[in-house]
């Protein structure tokens, strides 16, 4: 999607030319593990992003309203609040450390002034309040000058206080605590469209929550066999369709999506669709079932499809098609000869995410060395891109990049024993309406627009 | 006669199985599964531990060679084996 003189071309065009935008986040070469940025969200207008890191923080970012005094910070993303979300816990009765990273970030539909969102660690999910203060009230007699309250019989006057402007101050406060209902550790959390429940997701159970309760929940998926001995797949993602409130999908570690509808009973343990990819067993390897479990599947907006995520791929399904995906796109197939590596170093076990742009005829992933991957649905044409702080020089564009896989290197390929396996892509996020991406490169979060934007 | 055909991925299996021959049966199987199902679980017991220091009374805990930095579980942990984890005071580098 390298446009090649993209100028005049209209809006919505399938040629994107990404440029740098910012970059936020410390230069240092050594990494604190709490600085790792764990996931990244938009919210639904695409003003406000957030991010969670390993140290349960969550940083949001707001979009700057574009004003003629300042014409170059066209849609800058500036911070706009940060809190500690999470701590780190010691579950003494089972002798379990629980992490105080931040997994999933959901935002609510805004409903009024403040802003809302669910944040959620192995085994709590906390919904919290962001709100904006400008005014204060002045004006009280109740106190004397140096703060003592006066005594009450002495105060004769009424006065009323008057709201007064002052600095802007953004609030966060945890409104609800949904807790100890997730023996296992909780991987996705999705807000259902009737705007008042929402689903959590461990290995083994997904339960359904109402946003205002916080000391029930129905378990709604189980898949623990009574012996342990016999598990042989874990959940690994779980989401609500976007417009049906009734139908959400799960997906597994042996590479199956299970769509299930609420309305068919109360535990929803037989599903009502199940996708799966026919495989040829002759081309079966040790490495098989690893590679294909599922870290990540999302509902494109229209819902009518869904995309999920292997160790090597991004698959797109339509929900009418249960026996194979429409669409395979290849992220890194040049690793598939490098699995026995992979799998020394951990590598094959990494979660990359996926995501779709506004209007669906986009989809986005991660790889390594800091590349991530754009494949374009309509044009089928996929490109290769950097975030790195030697490409950041404001609106530069971004060269598409190539991993060579035979012996010839061409000048500015990168060879496949060249890459950096410690500089992760996992999560990256898509603005709803406009050719903006937030990219997480470990401790740095890289924000990219597209040039005709 | 060698076999031209064999893909990446087995040629990357067999070069697994020759380095850890003793690897798992069943491929991707139970092992991993309970490996993930169990991230997090620390090796400390306060009951063995207290009864451990009764029965040595006056005597040091045998703790960990100074090497280890992991507990592992084939020794009773001190509680200064364990990594002390706080919560983190310091404001993110994003927000900075």
């Amino acid at each position: 999607m390298a446009g090649a003189g993209g100028g005049g071309c209209p809006a919505g065009s399938n040629d994107f030319q990404w440029c740098f935008s910012q970059v936020k986040g410390a230069v240092d070469e050594d990494v604190a593990e709490a600085d790792i940025i764990s996931t990244v969200e938009f919210n639904y207008s695409g003003d406000l992003l957030a991010t969670g890191d390993k140290g349960g923080r969550v940083v949001i970012f707001q979009r700057e309203q574009e004003s003629k005094s300042r014409p170059h910070s066209r849609g800058e993303y500036n911070v706009y609040s940060t809190f500690q979300s999470h701590e780190p816990e010691f579950d003494y009765l089972k002798s379990l450390e629980i992490e105080e990273k931040i997994n999933k970030i959901r935002w609510l539909p805004q409903q009024n002034a403040a802003h809302f969102l669910l944040s959620t660690n192995d085994k709590t999910i906390k919904l919290w309040k962001i709100s904006e203060r400008d005014k204060r009230a002045e004006g009280y007699n109740l106190k004397d000058e140096d703060g003592r309250l006066r005594d009450p019989f002495r105060i004769t006057a009424l006065r009323v206080p008057i709201l007064k402007p002052m600095d802007l101050m953004v609030e966060a406060s945890p409104r609800r605590i949904f807790a100890n209902a997730h023996t296992y550790h909780i991987n996705s959390i999705s807000v259902n469209s009737d705007h008042e429940t929402y689903l959590s997701a461990d290995d083994l159970r997904i339960n359904l929550w109402h946003l205002e309760i916080t000391d029930r929940s129905f378990n709604i998926v189980d898949i623990k066999p009574a012996n342990m001995e016999e598990l042989t797949e874990v959940i690994t993602a779980a989401e609500f369709h976007p417009h049906q409130c009734n139908v959400f999908v799960y997906s597994s570690s042996k590479g199956t999506i299970r769509l299930c509808d609420m309305r068919s009973s109360a535990l929803c343990d037989r599903h009502s669709k199940f996708f799966e990819e026919p495989e040829d067993p002759s081309s079966r390897s040790f490495f098989s079932e690893i590679i294909s479990s599922i870290s990540d599947v999302k509902f494109s907006h229209s819902g009518r499809y869904m995309m999920t995520r292997d160790y090597l791929s991004v698959k797109v399904w339509d929900l009418n098609m249960e026996s194979r995906p429409v669409e395979t796109h290849q992220v890194h197939e040049y690793l598939r000869s490098k699995l026995c590596s992979l799998y020394e170093n951990d590598c094959i076990f990494d979660k990359f995410e996926c995501c779709w742009n506004g209007s669906d005829s986009a989809i986005m992933t991660g790889s390594y060395n800091n590349f991530f991957r754009m494949f374009d649905r309509n044009t089928r044409r996929d490109v290769t891109l950097e975030a790195s702080r030697e490409n950041s020089k404001p609106r530069a564009s971004l060269k598409p990049r190539k991993v060579c896989t035979g012996g010839k290197r061409k000048k500015d390929e990168i060879s496949v024993d060249s890459l950096d396996f410690n500089k992760k892509i996992l999560h990256t996020a898509w603005h709803p309406m406009e050719n903006i991406i937030a990219v997480a490169a470990t401790n740095n979060l890289y924000i990219f627009q597209d040039k005709i934007n | 006669m060698e076999d031209k055909v064999t893909s990446p991925e087995k040629a990357e299996e067999a070069k697994l199985k020759a380095r850890y021959p003793h690897l798992g049966q069943k491929p991707g199987g139970s092992d991993f599964l309970r490996k993930r199902l169990q991230k997090g679980q620390k090796y400390f017991d306060s009951g063995d531990y207290n009864m451990a220091k009764a029965k040595m009374k006056n005597k040091q805990l045998p703790t960990a060679a100074p090497e280890k930095t992991e507990v592992t579980g084939d020794h009773i942990p001190t509680p200064q084996d364990l990594p002390q984890r706080k919560p983190s005071l310091v404001t993110s580098k994003l927000a900075g």
